[in-house]
């Protein structure tokens, strides 16, 4: 790791002054496991760390609309395990169980799990070209390694800027920010200019050409909840997750399904309400509306998620050894929406 | 004849972020095993370099310092957590327990984990064994273990590259009392 000042404000006002003095070289810590990460690979050098873990959001709270509000600073595991995030949100629960280990859930917080960054090797690797690392000779040469090297991890959707071009496919690593995105989670964030809010939606970005920026956050802003609506489609949901071993490692593909079912007539239910987003495909968490709109009315048939699936997934682009996920992709769709309608078992 | 024209002198501004105030060693104690321990290290060093490299606890092992193996795991306010990755200076005020402090400190029986795995021979070369104690010692503090497939999934975050798995569970499913059979 590169020397820094370590400073450990109480406030969040104290916080974002802290940041915003140095906003290019001062990073925010909590769990601080992803970020120590990449300090000691020299990916990340903040000469500044403000240690933010007591200021006062560590705490899950019920809204009055019914929602639920989780501090940025409730650890993963805590959230997970949570009781009304079990009861309300077992999307979310299990999402984030399915990520990481045990130890790391544990340091983790639901702030710094929206920054985490991608697992892309070549973004690892100082001495390899990367467009998203690259700000300075210092974190190395610019281009994208990925794009014509290894890139089995790598994003199928998304990955083209305006002129054409594709400049990173890295993908974003959670899991957490995808069953986020399908419960359309609102971030709550305090800057120079005070609080607002970020629809999770709009709140990771596609590279386009600057891949540098993985967010829209403003210069010295801090995350300090995530809300969540008050509908967590608690009956019906899955999260399937497929990977290279069975725990503990990042997903190749993983589909955040939510339905609401209702009884049509007495040969069987009806689709009343229908969400999807997937993981490990792009440079956010994946969702469109328009998949989503092809399922409301439906009966929950493996035809109806396959024209889902194909929606979700229109445009997308293999670039060699990643091009397997786009069928993966597909078959995880219909699978995960055939568990989120109870029509096949969860493992 | 030419003359030659100097360049006119550019005042560059300088682009170095000032030197920044603070980093330097800091003075700070921690809490381990029961004990408080002096630290004056500067704030880039990990919990486990403290640990091993200025306090003498090398029962917790670095392997590969990037919170893939397991190897560094401690228990933090009973909470086990990757010492690798996190900053000596950001756990002052908790309470750190090691390998060192899991045995009964005054009648110095072994902790019951650390029985099970010497019962289970549920290790070969010992590296990662530390931090597989430590693990199982916070996982079933956790309170959601129920089958081996829980033991197996929640202890995923310790690899042992001797491939000492199956004793392992054994070792915990025997300290938890679980019916081997439970799916």
């Amino acid at each position: 790791m590169k020397p820094f000042q370590y400073l450990r404000p109480t406030g969040v006002d104290a916080a974002v002054r802290d940041l915003t003095a140095q906003p290019d070289a001062a990073k925010f810590i909590a769990g601080g496991t992803n970020l120590i990460d990449l300090m000691k690979e020299h990916v990340e050098q903040p000469t500044t760390l403000v240690d933010i873990n007591r200021l006062p959001l560590a705490t899950v709270e019920e809204l009055e609309d019914g929602g639920l509000r989780l501090g940025a600073l409730v650890t993963n595991a805590d959230t997970a395990y949570h009781p009304l995030v079990e009861q309300r949100y077992p999307l979310l629960s299990k999402a984030i169980l399915a990520g990481a280990s045990a130890q790391l859930r544990n340091m983790a917080t639901n702030g710094g799990n929206l920054f985490q960054r991608t697992r892309c090797y070549y973004f690892y690797d100082t001495s390899m070209p990367c467009n998203k690392r690259h700000s300075g000779p210092s974190q190395g040469p610019a281009g994208c390694g990925a794009l014509h090297g290894y890139n089995r991890i790598h994003a199928i959707l998304g990955t083209e800027s305006a002129d054409g071009n594709v400049h990173c496919i890295a993908t974003h690593p959670s899991d957490m920010c995808v069953a986020l995105a399908a419960l359309e989670a609102v971030v709550r964030v305090s800057g120079p200019q005070g609080e607002r809010t970020i629809p999770i939606a709009d709140f990771h970005r596609l590279p386009g050409d600057t891949p540098q920026h993985d967010n829209t956050l403003r210069p010295g802003e801090l995350v300090t909840a995530i809300d969540l609506p008050a509908n967590g489609f608690s009956h019906y949901n899955s999260y399937l997750k497929l990977r290279d071993r069975a725990s503990y490692a990042f997903a190749l593909v993983s589909v955040a399904a939510a339905l609401e079912l209702e009884r049509s007539d007495a040969s069987g239910d009806q689709i009343s309400a229908a969400r999807l987003a997937m993981g490990g495909v792009a440079h956010k968490p994946w969702r469109k509306t328009e998949a989503e709109a092809l399922l409301v009315g439906q009966r929950p048939t493996p035809d109806v998620f396959g024209r889902a699936a194909d929606a979700l997934l229109d445009g997308a682009q293999g670039y060699g050894h990643n091009t397997f996920k786009i069928e993966l992709a597909k078959r995880a769709i219909v699978r995960a929406l055939s568990q989120a309608a109870k029509l096949e078992p969860t493992e | 004849m030419q003359t030659a024209t100097l360049p006119t002198p550019v005042t560059q501004p300088r682009s170095a972020p000032p030197e920044p105030v603070g980093t330097g060693v800091r003075s700070f104690s921690l809490t381990i095993n029961g004990a408080e321990y002096e630290l004056n290290v500067a704030p880039w060093t990990t919990l486990l370099d403290a640990l091993r490299e200025y306090l003498d606890l090398t029962g917790t092992k670095k392997g590969c310092d990037h919170g893939q193996c397991g190897a560094c795991t401690v228990l933090v306010d009973g909470k086990r957590i990757n010492s690798c990755l996190t900053l000596a200076v950001m756990h002052e005020d908790h309470q750190i327990t090691t390998i060192e402090g899991l045995a009964d400190a005054q009648t110095g029986d072994l902790h019951p984990v650390q029985q099970a795995f010497i019962d289970h021979d549920a290790f070969q070369c010992g590296y990662c064994t530390p931090g597989q104690i430590c693990s199982a010692v916070g996982m079933i503090n956790e309170g959601r273990v129920k089958t081996d497939a829980d033991i197996r999934e929640l202890m995923s975050g310790n690899i042992c590259r001797c491939g000492a798995y199956p004793h392992i569970v054994d070792a915990i499913r025997d300290v938890m009392q679980l019916n081997p059979t439970a799916q």
